[in-house]
């Protein structure tokens, strides 16, 4: 058996787990794992600006290839610092895998330099932990945290390494496991077939059905039986935020994303519907409203891998446990096509009914000669990146705006922190698409908010030549909130305007990137323009949007799906 | 209603804090915990007596399995089942009335004096909780307590049903 230190271990069962990047940030309870890096080449390194931005970038790295992100921190602080990102991963149900530095054993409890139980500070927001007490123990505990991470729903896992542990003075027998088995943890990952029966003939029975695709849907590459499915079934399929991309936003049958701030035809197609399919979605009360008036008229049949996320806020009529692709594919198998034609001539009235509702063209919005507007901004981005760019967001209403304008075709393309809802998620988000696809266009949407919660990493930018784009929709204000104080308390700004904005250009400039100004709607199609033109620069877009621009359509509080404001003035 | 729920487990250290874990970032009430390793010393079986409508229990029962350490959660109170409860409880006997009367109590509960002293007996006992809610209150009847420590319900399922790793 190969001898080596537990800094060493660390290193290479990082490795034979099939670890390429760690994002990270070196402190004195790992510097022999920092050690063990610097002798080898396998595992590569990103050095960040702040740990919390280490995690969002493993997070983005996951969310666009499906493949575990990976995170290097020391103890206390180092590991704080990731607790944001580990809750955003932990929201989206991303896998993460973040080793962080303990002091040494005998120290542990003590209030020793830097000591933070880190086991404990991060138990609500992972899916499971590692307090490795052995350097033997250290291939195990790795092994280990990638398969959780990776299998059944996806989180992040946390493998806390005690200074006195990975030390590389000493050595020990590294073995890594050919398989892991774990008796107390084998998820579910097909659908009862009596379940599936179920399901079946009740979808062939509707008359006025809808798919309701969500995040699950992406962490199991379940695109393209999805759109089998809805082909077949010729179904209204609509979105959550996080399913955005896994039915493509172009197809007819799209309807649109549901919820707070979806669609009037996605919310209206839920609220009617006789039957729903909620594939990998969790009815989320960002989606639903009130609960007490969700689609009344619904058979809900609910296909998830998590149980715990069944009839969790809403009751559910058929309930699936299993991978949204193989439960998707057992449907199809069942489907016979011969019950096809009957079922296709039942959902005809429904989609002229659909079409109605289409044609308020409820994301219609007036351009204005001297100012821009954010959704136009979109349209451009949209436009000039031939809808075919990875498209990571922050948190707000560019957030939304970047939902609603930006049609995403596939799957994978849109990363954002749906769930916990975490400023300063964007930038390094793009970042770690931008790792993971070096050849790909990552681009930011974010705004003069979001973009100061994490604007210190346009240095790990400039290290290692990242060339992502930000579009910055500059308001001078923090514009979800203002809508609110718009909307709730009387025009009350409190504390959501920012004096003293930076020069982003500037800024930009000074991190040795290129910053562009956009003031004017005439000027902003030729400055996408040159922006993409960049192709090996990072650019900074700081756009000047209309500050007063709400977000619509939006739900009406207490409500059910579809009561809705549609714009300042006018209702459902 | 209140509910008795079975959880067998990986006897790792930890462990019982992500269960704690899950009552408290949930707000699920937890009535009672009882814990111990189990005749294979690497499994620990809790019983969790907790209270709330069928649809929180059910939630309750689901977020504990979901914990990977978790092998496996059933609801004593869905069928037949025994449950017991152990309590000490350490009474004053000043005078030869009250001795005698804790001691006419004690064997109508069957329960057994465990440690006497001049000025106290201390009083062992194991039943339902309802019995030993019937305890104390008849002794405080009779004496005064000076304190008392329970442990918890711990629970079987009657009959051929049982919680095991295989």
């Amino acid at each position: 058996m190969e001898m080596m230190s537990g800094a060493a271990m660390v290193v290479r069962a990082l490795k034979d787990s099939g670890v390429k990047h760690v994002f990270g940030y070196p402190g004195g309870a790992v510097l022999d794992i920092y050690d063990a890096l610097y002798a080898q080449d396998s595992v590569e390194h990103v050095l960040v600006r702040h740990e919390q931005a280490a995690a969002h970038m493993a997070d983005g790295y996951a969310r666009s290839t499906g493949q575990t992100g990976t995170v290097l921190v020391t103890s206390g602080p180092g590991a704080t610092n990731t607790i944001t990102g580990i809750a955003t991963a932990y929201m989206d149900s991303i896998p993460m895998v973040v080793l962080s530095g303990q002091v040494p054993s005998k120290h542990i409890g003590e209030d020793a330099f830097q000591e933070t139980d880190m086991v404990g500070c991060s138990r609500p927001i992972v899916k499971h932990s590692f307090l490795v007490k052995r350097a033997v123990d250290i291939p195990m505990a790795i092994a280990k945290a990638y398969y959780i991470a990776n299998t059944g729903r996806p989180g992040p896992v946390v493998v806390d390494l005690p200074k006195d542990i990975v030390n590389i003075q000493e050595e020990h027998p590294y073995e890594y496991p050919d398989e892991i088995k774990m008796r107390s943890y084998n998820p579910t990952l097909k659908g009862h077939s009596k379940q599936i029966k179920k399901a079946v003939r009740t979808l062939l029975e509707a008359k006025r059905p809808v798919l309701y695709v969500g995040g699950g849907s992406i962490a199991s590459d379940a695109s393209e039986v999805i759109t089998e499915l809805a082909e077949k079934l010729k179904s209204p399929v609509t979105s959550t935020l996080m399913g955005l991309g896994a039915f493509s936003s172009v197809h007819e049958q799209f309807v649109g994303m549901l919820g707070m701030h979806g669609t009037l035809e996605a919310n209206k197609t839920m609220h009617n519907a006789d039957c729903i399919l909620a594939l990998g979605a969790r009815f989320d009360d960002r989606v639903t409203n009130n609960v007490e008036k969700f689609c009344p008229h619904a058979t809900i049949i609910h296909v998830d891998i998590d149980p715990a996320s069944i009839s969790k806020t809403v009751a559910v009529h058929i309930p699936v446990v299993g991978s949204v692709k193989n439960v998707v594919e057992q449907l199809l198998n069942v489907i016979e096509d011969s019950d096809l034609a009957e079922q296709n001539e039942k959902v005809s009235d429904w989609w002229e009914q659909i079409n109605q509702w289409r044609s308020r063209k409820c994301l219609e919005y007036k351009k204005d000669p001297e100012q821009i507007k954010p959704q136009e901004v979109i349209e451009s981005l949209y436009k000039h990146t031939q809808g075919d760019a990875y498209i990571s967001s922050d948190v707000g209403q560019h957030q939304m705006f970047a939902a609603l304008y930006y049609p995403f075709a596939k799957p994978r393309r849109w990363i954002n922190s749906g769930g916990l809802g975490t400023m300063g998620f964007g930038l390094p988000a793009a970042m770690g698409v931008q790792m993971a696809n070096p050849d790909a266009v990552s681009a930011v949407v974010t705004g003069d908010g979001s973009i100061q919660m994490n604007i210190q990493e346009l240095s790990t930018c400039l290290q290692y030549n990242l060339p992502v784009k930000i579009i910055s929709l500059n308001n001078r204000a923090l514009g979800m909130v203002r809508q609110w104080q718009d909307m709730i308390y009387k025009g009350r700004h409190s504390h959501s305007y920012m004096d003293s904005m930076p020069d982003f250009v500037k800024l930009a400039e000074a991190y040795g990137h290129v910053g562009i100004k956009v003031n004017h709607p005439s000027e902003l199609d030729d400055a996408m323009a040159r922006c993409f033109a960049e192709k090996d620069r990072l650019v900074f877009m700081d756009i000047a949007i209309d500050q007063n621009e709400h977000v619509y359509p939006m739900q009406i509080k207490f409500g059910a799906m579809d009561d809705m404001r549609l714009s300042k003035t006018e209702r459902t | 209603m209140r509910r008795i729920i079975s959880v067998l487990m990986e006897n790792e250290p930890g462990a019982l804090s992500r269960i704690v874990g899950v009552f408290s970032q949930r707000a699920y009430n937890v009535d009672s915990l009882c814990v111990a390793a189990t005749d294979d010393p690497s499994l620990s079986r809790l019983t969790i007596v907790s209270h709330g409508n069928d649809k929180v229990i059910e939630q309750i029962t689901k977020q504990v399995n979901k914990l990977i350490d978790v092998l496996k959660v059933s609801d004593l109170t869905e069928g037949t089942h025994i449950e017991r409860e152990l309590m000490l409880i350490k009474v004053a006997t000043k005078t030869e009335l009250t001795r005698s009367e804790v001691k006419r109590t004690v064997d109508i509960f069957r329960a057994q004096i465990v440690d006497v002293n001049a000025k106290n007996y201390t009083i062992q006992i194991t039943g339902t909780s309802d019995k030993l809610d019937a305890f104390s209150a008849t002794m405080a009847e009779h004496t005064e307590i000076i304190e008392s420590s329970r442990t918890g319900v711990c629970g079987l399922a009657r009959g051929e049903k049982a919680l095991r790793a295989q």
